[in-house]
């Protein structure tokens, strides 16, 4: 098992500069800036229309020190086909290929070629970074906004429907390696990425990524607001090796400690979730604890 | 070496000549056979290629699109909703300046559904900043990749290669199949200016304002505008370009000489057919059928649809009596996209002199409705004694 990476040993080698184009408190900027220190300099980066194209920057001057192709919305995983297949054709096997999509382009426009890539077995890792909405757009529903949430074009009733659970999506094309981290856990994305870089095929990583903005709170508590998403066991870190799931970093704490935080703090933490009930929080609080149930079950 | 094949097996001779060394497609009718027959030269060991059959159309150009951005001449086909389906991949290969090879074999649209041979695919994506060749048979199609290859890696600019679903893709013709180490003299090997590569990192297609903005250096970079501008520009120089390919052609290959038309007892005539693709060569019966008549009528096919040759078209048709134009497609509301096209040149370049013909269009085979030489015949003979329509006219309509 590979040491786990601290602030002390993270490469000190940056590939974002400072200065990007992202909001105050991104959540983003640091799970790409930590990222991109575990991809390395070897890396060709594909990139949609998300807020990761605005963080990188106007035309002719980029906040990325690596290459980046920018592709259209529903096009990323084939982009990265692309690439694959004429690195392959150069005789060319030591350069990471890495997608960097948001939620929206991931879960709704993009699935449907991110799902082909992985069933060719695509060598390349898909980053979905998940803000739970449009967020560039001006914060519109999609996929994998979750239920309740007030959105712009969910003004009064919040999202009806559940969010949609990319990872397990992934893990049934079979991959070598899904994981599910969280911009409040950036060293735990590293060494997730480190792990999986060798491995056969594509590599899923889904990243919650807190967003002042979309989710209502004050820019400074983004990594408190993501540790809450974790610590009340609502939103869970976990990887799936070859099929096998395992809670990593603090969701696998949380199985040892046999306490969460009561999932009202996170609700409470951000505007979005204004409307929710007292009754909602509760049934929602009771699927997080059979969820939780079957994890402390597993563990016995 | 001359064969007898298809026009499907044509394209794929003529991509597998070029040495495309990433290829993507999903299977459409009548598109299918040709890309088959790029994975079996792929799997054979005969073509040293990367085939990838993704999930979608959108996502076949996506590859080209990446795998040419990293460097690999690329080559995808498809028909009729696979190209609408593509269609912002199409405009998006176009900005990227990518000189891609795409074989688009021309297939009716729906809604209804319809499998059988028009144009309107194609001619729908006129103003994608795509060049586009229409062959009218198969030696047309092998060598029009070849050409289209080199003519796309010169000027930076991707290119359709449209040929008649069916008519040219599923019919068995003569043709001659270049030598290899001709192609390799005409075609050299794809060297673009820049591709992704880590050691020397860009940033490409990003976020580009409606104005200039200057580089870290402090050097203007393009605007939006001017990168679009330089597109057309260098797309109308193309024609220039495609002229100096043509004559390169000629001399290795001994065959070819004009890029943009291709006329067909044109000098003498006093009424002249236009066409696009296979059509022009079935005109070309009716036109003897004509002659034998003593009416001088000729036929013109249009090679080049984009950049439209529009000088060459003026003067080849300055002082004739009437131009018919035969269209396999239009746009909805007006008139065939060709007529538009002509007329618009014809009133360019010959305005005041006195010789500007009358042109009339007539619409002939849309969804594949047979056009029976008989009918070309005559309604061209009824054009020649004055206006039919004002309107387009649909030969063979049945209301």
């Amino acid at each position: 098992m590979q040491a786990k990476t601290t602030i002390l040993s993270l490469p000190t080698e940056e590939f974002v500069h400072p200065g990007t184009r992202a909001c105050t408190g991104c959540g983003l900027a640091i799970a790409y800036r930590v990222g991109l220190k575990a991809l390395g300099k070897n890396t060709i980066l594909v990139v949609p229309p998300s807020c990761l194209t605005v963080l990188q920057g106007l035309f002719p001057i980029a906040s990325t020190k690596l290459p980046c192709l920018n592709v259209t919305f529903a096009s990323t995983a084939a982009a990265a086909s692309g690439i694959l297949a004429t690195l392959r054709a150069q005789g060319k096997d030591n350069i990471q290929v890495a997608a960097w999509a948001g939620d929206g382009g991931t879960s709704d426009i993009g699935l449907q070629a991110l799902s082909g890539a992985a069933e060719r077995g695509e060598n390349f890792i898909y980053f979905c970074y998940d803000n739970e909405g449009y967020m560039n757009t001006g914060v519109q529903r999609s996929g994998t906004t979750p239920i309740g949430a007030v959105t712009a074009n969910t003004p009064f009733k919040g999202k009806l429907q559940q969010k949609k659970d990319v990872p397990a999506i992934m893990a049934a094309h079979n991959l070598s390696y899904v994981a599910a981290c969280s911009a409040a856990y950036p060293l735990d994305l590293f060494d997730k990425i480190k792990k999986c870089m060798d491995m056969p095929g594509t590599k899923y990583f889904h990243i919650h990524i807190p967003c002042p903005p979309g989710w209502g709170y004050d820019a400074r508590y983004g990594i408190k607001v993501g540790r809450l998403a974790v610590e009340t066991g609502y939103y869970d870190l976990y990887e799936i090796v070859n099929g096998e799931f395992k809670l990593t970093a603090a969701s696998e704490k949380l199985v040892e400690k046999r306490k969460l935080v009561p999932v009202r703090e996170y609700f409470r933490s951000q505007s979005r979730f204004k409307i929710l009930t007292d009754e909602q929080i509760a049934e929602i609080q009771s699927q997080i604890d059979a969820k939780w149930a079957k994890y402390y079950k597993k563990d016995e | 070496m001359h064969i007898i094949e298809n026009g499907n097996v044509a394209a794929a001779l003529g991509v597998k000549l070029c040495h495309a060394n990433v290829i993507a497609a999903y299977p459409i009718t009548p598109q299918t056979p040709l890309t088959e027959k790029l994975s079996e030269y792929v799997e054979a060991g005969e073509m040293k290629a990367e085939y990838i059959p993704v999930e979608s159309e959108h996502s076949a150009l996506a590859v080209c699109i990446a795998a040419s951005s990293a460097g690999a001449r690329s080559f995808t086909a498809t028909s009729a909703n696979g190209l609408l389906y593509m269609h912002e991949q199409v405009q998006w290969a176009a900005g990227a300046r990518l000189p891609l090879v795409m074989c688009v074999v021309n297939r009716a649209v729906g809604a209804p559904w319809n499998v059988w041979n028009d144009q309107q695919d194609s001619i729908s994506q006129r103003d994608t900043g795509w060049m586009q060749i229409y062959c009218s048979d198969h030696q047309h199609i092998i060598d029009s990749v070849i050409k289209a290859y080199w003519l796309a890696e010169k000027v930076s600019i991707p290119i359709m290669v449209c040929y008649d679903g069916y008519i040219l893709s599923h019919t068995y013709m003569p043709f001659d199949v270049p030598d290899q180490e001709k192609v390799d003299k005409f075609l050299p090997p794809f060297r673009p200016e820049y591709a992704l590569n880590p050691d020397e990192p860009a940033n490409l297609n990003t976020v580009t304002l409606p104005d200039v903005r200057m580089d870290v250096k402090g050097e203007l970079a393009h605007g939006y505008m001017e990168i679009r501008y330089l597109l057309h520009e260098e797309m109308r120089t193309s024609l220039t370009v495609a002229a100096e390919g043509e004559k390169r052609f000629a001399d290795i290959f001994g065959r070819g000489g004009d890029p943009y038309l291709e006329p067909y007892l044109c000098d003498d005539a006093q009424y002249v057919a236009v066409s696009l693709g296979s059509l022009t060569y079935q005109l070309r019966v009716a036109v003897d059928t004509l002659r034998k008549e003593g009416i001088k009528v000729g036929v013109m096919g249009v090679r080049f649809y984009r950049p439209f040759p529009d000088e060459a078209i003026a003067k080849a048709l300055k002082g004739k009596k009437g131009v018919i134009v035969y269209e396999k497609a239009l746009s909805y509301g007006y008139e065939g996209a060709l007529v538009s096209d002509l007329k618009s040149a014809l009133y360019e370049y010959l305005s005041g002199t006195g010789k500007l013909p009358v042109v009339q269009n007539f619409i002939a085979g849309i969804g594949g409705r047979d056009i029976k030489t008989d009918d070309l015949t005559q309604t061209l003979r009824d054009a020649t004694k004055g206006r039919v329509s004002l309107q387009p006219v649909w030969i063979g309509l049945k209301l």
